[in-house]
């Protein structure tokens, strides 16, 4: 008799009529785009801050560097030493006091130039000074040397190189931030949904521990098909509140930056400042018209298909593990010492995604680790927008189906036994010999 | 086909444990058989086996002359020892599900749990919560369901375990008209009164090993001792009491009576019949109480798991 259908019907709607779930559901994208507007919010205010920064200038070649910005003001100090000028800003409570020293000739003043302020000053404003400061500087020794200014203007030159595959295919570095958004997305999305699922998995298995049923069911069902069944049931409803939550935070974000006028874009991140930069590199039609080519660039085809039988192989082998640890445990208590090999594997796929297949998405490690089976869903997602060939996603999916149908039918043996154990918490040694039983 | 279910030489090891050492069972179409055995003696072990819960690892185990199939699973109800129900689903959500696993469509199964719902007087617990139940409640929910499908083989494990009495005694009338209506009925237990009360064979099972089956009565019948519980009343009681102990052998005895001088237990040897004693009685004193002294369930489980 199959009953699978019945179980995996059971577990979802026992799932989705759970009262904590309902309300996770509903309330994380709230909480969600409360957050991102509270942070977009924060970083705007931060930004608006009006600063004052005095500046006394003893060498005399920093003139006219500074020019008053919406939210930066520069007040020059004339006539006064060090001591007073420290003591003046001090009581304006001003932001900070830049001082250049006397100095001998032009080539010192670069090391003579010092900031006083009373917290420590913020990277962007330092930054910001250095940069106006060694681009005065350069004009003037240019123009020492007998360079018009003129001339120094139309030096300035911007390049945009042009990306053209062997094949005669268009593309761009936006290219490259499309690639990673939609890998590092599907590899996080799945690191994400095995982890929250797969310890509702555990926990269902240990609910049905705790209360006894367990031998009532297992007289009417083999083992294996109520772990499968549980396995699906869960990942329908985890399905079904991803789904509502795309949904819901797409309508809030949107509902969200109208009402706010919050400009998403101002989040800052280093991704984001690549977008800029190429926005400023490119003017915004040029922008639209790489945006386009770059989604169009991506293996689409390819990508949707290796979502999904990645998805479902990675899920699948973590959850039988997480089935099989619920079911050798007595309460959630005992999971601990087995989770960890468990939740190490799947932090380290997201490590080596994010900093391997950035630097390198073909290089040794991003290569080795998309084989790995307990990393090769994370990686190898993340991989796929930068083309990998066919040969190696197949090679590395047979991997993957190889191992899975092996951690579930262990999952099954260690889940069969663990069920009808009950008062003692196992070691790694009795699982393994529950195994052979 | 006499014997509904046939467990031959059954062995079971879990790593270097042996659950069960080639035990053999034959339980009788339209009987009530106890399982009996000290704690952690094996029984659960046979019972996960008969349920396909658990494979032997050698020995064969026959439902009405087949080898257990999957098939099996929808003419067995198991109430385990072990029981509990989902705390956060509903009562009649619940039994529909245990239902179906079991292999009935949910019309049928609702209108049989609308049956038993009804003779039960719990009709109104459908929507409840079973963390909303007591345990005896939640008891009476776990026989319903494993009663539903209409077993040919029925399982209890402790069923009267939660109960109190009044309860107890509904559930064992509703056992013994299943058994009525044809099922067969294995039940294990520690309570040596319903054995009694309840069982027509036995089997004793003990450190994995068979140590003792057959017909309760036949098994009375080995065990007794031609004992005989005996009432006189006399002149001078003294006098007889001596001219007996000269004959048989005696042994105290205690029972209520209303007014017996003598109250002895009379020893026999086999050759001898009751009869022989009886008249011999029957010439000394007037004879008021006269029984056979039959060995209790309780006292042959220890007996024979002593001598083990």
């Amino acid at each position: 008799m199959n009953h699978l259908p019945l179980i995996i019907k059971r577990e979802y709607l026992t799932k989705v009529r759970n009262k904590s779930f309902i309300i996770m559901t509903f309330l994380s994208p709230l909480i969600m785009i409360g957050l991102i507007a509270l942070v977009a919010y924060l970083s705007q205010l931060n930004k608006d801050k009006e600063r004052t920064i005095s500046i006394l200038d003893e060498s005399g070649y920093l003139g006219d560097v500074f020019k008053n910005s919406e939210n930066t003001t520069y007040n020059y100090l004339l006539g006064m030493d060090l001591e007073t000028a420290i003591t003046l800003v001090k009581e304006k409570e001003d932001y900070g006091l830049l001082y250049a020293s006397k100095t001998l000739s032009l080539d010192d003043v670069s090391g003579s130039i010092k900031f006083y302020s009373e917290d420590s000053p913020s990277i962007t404003v330092i930054s910001g000074i250095e940069s106006k400061i060694e681009r005065h500087l350069r004009e003037v020794k240019l123009q020492a040397d007998g360079v018009s200014l003129e001339q120094i203007e139309a030096s300035k030159t911007q390049v945009s190189i042009a990306q053209e595959s062997f094949e005669g295919k268009k593309s761009s570095k936006l290219d490259n931030i499309v690639k990673l958004a939609f890998g590092g997305l599907a590899g996080y999305l799945l690191f994400m949904f095995i982890i929250i699922y797969g310890n509702m998995i555990m926990r269902s298995v240990i609910e049905e521990k705790t209360s006894r049923i367990i031998e009532i069911i297992i007289s009417s069902v083999k083992p294996i098909q109520l772990m499968l069944g549980k396995i699906i049931g869960t990942s329908l409803a985890g399905v079904t509140q991803f789904a509502i939550w795309v949904v819901l935070g797409g309508v809030l974000l949107t509902v969200v930056t109208a009402i706010f006028g919050i400009d998403m874009s101002q989040l800052q991140s280093p991704q984001q400042d690549l977008v800029n930069q190429a926005i400023q590199n490119q003017g915004a039609q040029a922008m639209a018209e790489n945006m386009i080519i770059a989604v169009s660039n991506l293996p689409v085809i390819n990508l949707v298909i290796a979502f999904l039988f990645f998805f479902i192989g990675g899920y699948l082998l973590y959850s039988s593990l997480y089935a099989a640890i619920g079911a050798a445990v007595d309460n959630e208590t005992d999971t601990q010492q087995f989770m960890l090999p468990i939740i190490m594997p799947l932090v380290l796929a997201v490590y080596v995604g994010f900093f391997t297949v950035i630097e390198d998405p073909h290089g040794t490690v991003s290569t080795v680790f998309s084989f790995i089976p307990f990393t090769s869903p994370v990686v190898m997602l993340m991989r796929i927008p930068f083309g990998v060939p066919i040969w190696q996603q197949a090679l590395s999916l047979i991997i993957l189906v190889a191992t899975f149908v092996f951690t579930v039918w262990m999952g099954a043996k260690i889940y069969r036994v663990g069920i009808l154990m009950y008062g003692k918490k196992p070691t790694y040694k009795e699982l393994f010999k529950w195994i052979k039983y | 086909m006499n014997d509904l279910l046939v467990a031959d030489s059954v062995s079971k090891s879990y790593g270097n444990f042996k659950a069960l050492n080639e035990v053999s069972i034959a339980v009788p179409k339209g009987s009530i058989f106890g399982l009996l055995g000290p704690n952690g003696a094996g029984k659960t072990t046979l019972i996960r086996i008969i349920n396909q819960i658990t494979m032997p690892d050698e020995g064969t185990v026959a439902l009405d002359g087949q080898f257990l199939r999957a098939e099996h699973i929808k003419d067995i109800g198991y109430l385990p020892e072990e029981r509990g129900l989902y705390k956060s689903m509903k009562v009649g959500e619940q039994a529909l599900y245990l239902a179906q696993l079991k292999g009935l469509s949910k019309v049928e199964a609702k209108k049989r749990l609308k049956y038993w719902f009804d003779k039960l007087e719990i009709g109104d617990w459908w929507n409840k919560k079973i963390q909303e139940l007591s345990k005896g409640q939640a008891q009476k929910i776990q026989f319903v369901v494993t009663v539903l499908h209409k077993p040919k083989l029925l399982i209890f494990d402790e069923p009267f375990s939660g109960f109190d009495p009044i309860n107890a005694n509904l559930i064992k009338d509703e056992i013994l008209q299943l058994r009525n209506e044809g099922a067969t009925v294995i039940f294990s237990t520690h309570r040596m009164e319903s054995v009694e009360e309840l069982c027509d064979h036995i089997a004793l099972i003990h450190k994995s090993n068979k140590i003792l089956d057959g017909r309760l009565n036949d098994i009375k019948r080995k065990f007794k001792t031609n004992t005989f519980e005996i009432g006189l009343q006399s002149q001078d009681p003294n006098k007889i009491m001596s001219e007996i102990k000269e004959n048989f052998e005696v042994l105290p005895a205690t029972f209520k009576n209303l007014h017996d001088d003598i109250k002895i237990n009379i020893k026999i040897d086999a050759s001898t019949s009751p009869n022989d004693l009886l008249s011999y009685l029957m010439t000394k004193a007037e004879i008021h109480h006269f029984v056979e002294v039959l060995p209790s369930a309780n006292d042959i489980f220890i007996e024979t798991v002593k001598n083990n």
